[in-house]
């Protein structure tokens, strides 16, 4: 059974003058345990709300998202949404260390044991030193790696992740993306990644799924053969990979020209 | 968001007829809080019969008497402040003295000099506006732009003219909060000095009223005093949109990004 | 307020002037000396005051009730201030209410009590609470209500329930909000205390001070303002150093954004 299905789901917002916005036209997929997962598709095509409704922070309008053969209902036990906006989400009034804490807090971990993985999972996100900090003394870069830390000290099964290195520069980006692998073959976490950065989808996934325009749907499935560990510049090197890239900035650059 | 605004109107006027209510039927003493009905009749005969706006004007008059004088006196002396080092150093220690002292303390001390007169009340309403007004234009004066008066200086423009086309205006939001908040301010200070030493006057009125048990009457003035609250800040809203159009579309603007 | 460090030598140097001025236009105009007595005149009175325990048991009742006042009104109105703004509900239904107490100035309530509690420090107190009540009410529903949509989303992605939320997340992020509607309360709380007991007194600081006008003591009546601004220059202080303390995470924050 796939650890993660996500069954017809469809969502509509109602605005406050009474029109609707269908954001998710209808979803389907399944996801198996370990794999990496992106989602890509065209600027508000609704990859926020589908993450949302997986992590059951909104209720879906329709379908339904299923873990485990249970049925979502409100956030699950063992899955954690990395968002977007990190300066928005870290706790300001806690230091870094506060922060992955609260990762073990959350799972019910308050012993003295807690403290020092969370300091080993500080380390792996390579913030060692910066226990200490509070959140407005670090860079963007550094900031997400703390929201990231926190979110695995949750031990989540499944790994949503926003757009996590949006906002961040080009450099730091690539940084990051090898952490992120790093961690993953290390904890083995279920990750869904949403990103618009078409390159940094294939570098990072074992299967991408293209979303088109709202309302949206999965217009096509690519499975991402390239051999791990992945490099920046030996994978991104490789002739099947500008092919990818090509094909998929293709499609979207269809889906939005149909709109 | 309107069905909740209905929610809780509903819900006022659910509180308002259960006071109508306990009141009536004397569940609560009649004689400590009456009738909410009795109450508005009595509002509207001494509205009607003058009295009330009689005594509203009166305080007004104080009112608008302090306010402005302190509005003449603490802007320019702000943006002076603003401006100039040396000023602001020389002004610093003797404000920081002042800036402690509870406004309604000033009222003995004006009553010291002035007795129960128009001057005393005057006198502290001044005493109180002064600091939100004089620290706010402060504030203004000194964090405009440099970019900005470097634009003016290289147009050539004398210091007299940048002072009062450049800085008044870029100030000026902030001149307006301290204006703002010395609205309340004032009124606050004008009941106040009224009730401590006064012979009319909303405040007066209101405590008169309690001295001689005409209670529906005392409910009747602290009416007037919400009303009057309210409508100030709203007529201050309206000359501020009709004064400073430009103003309100660049709040916007900031809010929204 | 502090624009450099160095010691502010014109501004003493101005107010020393002044009090010269003061003291020696005092002196040399005994027909001025009721109602503007010499400087001198005005500290070796306090320094009487004080020591005869006169004013000092003005000063202690005065401090009492200040005291009592705020602290309960500090705990009602953030508790309130919280649930209001927490619940949509309670939040919609009080609005109302609110909106229409707000522009009455408090003390118009002075009346009103004086009619039910009589001329005593349950009427002192009574009063002062309302009065305190305010800002710090507004202050906490506005800091609730404001709270970043995503700081509570990753509480409930983390698995917290409600109240866990309330106080992991949503008291932490509003308290610089809470703090400063407590420190503006403090302002006020002082204002309503002496208000209450020149209006209706027998005792403390404020009806000294008014008595003392009747009597024609300027110097004691000056004295008493004197110490009265004495003790709000005191508690603000201390406040603030309280709250450097308790919001230390804050303060680097402050720092660069006032950049």
């Amino acid at each position: 059974m796939p650890l993660l299905e996500i069954q017809n789901l469809a969502k509509t917002y109602r605005q406050m003058g009474g029109e609707t916005t269908v954001a998710i036209g209808e979803i389907s997929c399944k996801v198996e345990t370990g794999e990496f997962v992106s989602f890509v598709g065209p600027s508000g095509c609704g990859k926020t709300t589908l993450l949302m409704s997986i992590a059951g922070l909104i209720a879906p309008s329709a379908g339904q998202v299923v873990i485990h053969g249970k049925e979502v209902s409100g956030p699950p036990p063992n899955l954690v949404l990395v968002f977007q906006d990190f300066n928005k989400s870290l706790f300001a009034w806690r230091s870094v260390l506060g922060n992955v804490r609260f990762g073990l807090e959350a799972r019910g971990n308050h012993s003295r044991e807690g403290d020092g993985k969370a300091r080993s999972l500080i380390d792996l996100v390579g913030l060692k030193g910066f226990e200490n900090h509070y959140p407005w003394e670090l860079s963007g870069g550094m900031q997400q790696r703390v929201a990231i830390a926190r979110a695995l000290a949750y031990e989540p099964e499944v790994l949503l992740m926003d757009e996590p290195f949006g906002s961040l520069d080009a450099l730091t980006r690539l940084e990051l993306e090898d952490t992120l692998l790093q961690l993953w073959e290390e904890l083995g976490t279920t990750i869904l990644f949403i990103t618009h950065d078409i390159e940094e989808a294939i570098y990072l996934s074992d299967r991408i799924l293209l979303l088109s325009q709202r309302p949206s749907r999965i217009i096509e499935q690519l499975p991402i053969n390239f051999s791990r560990p992945r490099n920046q510049m030996l994978t991104r090197a490789q002739p099947g990979f500008m092919e990818i890239r090509n094909r998929i900035y293709q499609r979207i650059h269809n889906e939005s020209a149909l709109s | 968001m309107r069905e909740s605004k209905l929610n809780g109107l509903l819900f006022f006027l659910g509180l308002l007829i259960v006071w109508e209510l306990l009141a009536q039927g004397g569940l609560i003493n009649p004689l400590i809080v009456p009738p909410l009905s009795r109450i508005f009749r009595v509002f509207s005969d001494l509205v009607w019969s003058g009295q009330i706006p009689l005594q509203v004007a009166a305080s007004m008059k104080r009112a608008a008497a302090g306010y402005v004088m302190a509005a003449l006196v603490f802007i320019p002396l702000g943006i002076l402040m603003g401006l100039s080092q040396t000023v602001y150093r020389l002004f610093e220690v003797i404000v920081e003295m002042l800036r402690p002292v509870p406004p309604p303390v000033m009222i003995p001390v004006a009553m010291l000099f002035f007795g129960l007169e128009d001057e005393m009340k005057i006198f502290v309403i001044f005493f109180s506006c002064a600091w939100p007004i004089l620290l706010n234009t402060l504030d203004g004066a000194r964090h405009v732009d440099r970019v900005l008066l470097n634009t003016a200086r290289t147009f050539g423009l004398s210091q007299w003219r940048i002072i009062w086309n450049v800085i008044l205006p870029a100030a000026s939001p902030q001149i307006v909060t301290g204006l703002k908040v010395s609205l309340p301010i004032t009124l606050i200070l004008v009941v106040i000095s009224e009730m401590v030493g006064s012979t009319d006057g909303i405040g007066y009125f209101i405590l008169d009223s309690q001295r001689r048990f005409r209670v529906a009457q005392m409910y009747a003035g602290m009416l007037t005093l919400a009303i009057l609250g309210y409508t100030l800040n709203q007529l201050f809203n309206l000359l501020y949109k009709l004064v400073m159009p430009w103003h309100v579309g660049l709040m916007r603007m900031k809010d929204g990004a | 307020m502090n624009v450099g460090k160095a010691f502010n030598w014109p501004g003493w140097i101005a107010f020393a002037l002044v009090l010269l001025i003061w003291e020696f236009g005092s002196r040399n105009n005994p027909a001025l000396q009721p109602y503007l007595p010499p400087v001198s005149r005005i500290f070796s009175s306090l320094g009487e005051l004080i020591l005869s325990g006169r004013i000092v048991s003005h000063l202690m009742i005065t401090l009492s009730r200040f005291l009592q006042s705020y602290l309960f009104a500090a705990s009602i109105a953030v508790i309130l201030g919280t649930v209001l703004g927490y619940f949509r509900l309670a939040h919609n239904l009080f609005e109302a209410v609110i909106e229409f107490l707000r522009p009455m100035p408090s003390v118009a309530i002075i009346p009103v009590a004086v009619l039910l509690l009589g001329i005593s420090d349950a009427m002192i107190i009574a009063v002062t609470v309302y009065a305190s009540l305010w800002p710090v009410l507004i202050n906490t529903i506005d800091g609730v209500r404001h709270l970043e949509r995503t700081l509570i989303d990753t509480g409930r992605t983390f698995g917290l329930n409600r109240r866990k939320i309330l106080w992991l997340v949503v008291l932490p992020a509003a308290a610089p909000y809470i703090i400063t509607g407590l420190r503006i309360s403090l302002s006020i709380a002082l204002i309503l205390v002496t208000t209450a007991e020149m209006i209706a007194g027998s005792k403390g600081l404020g009806f000294f001070i008014l008595d003392e006008e009747r009597s024609m003591n300027s110097g004691n009546m000056y004295a008493g303002v004197i110490l009265v601004s004495a003790l709000g220059y005191l508690l603000n202080r201390l406040f603030v150093l309280g709250e450097g303390w308790a919001m230390n995470w804050r303060r680097g924050m402050l720092a660069r954004e006032a950049l």
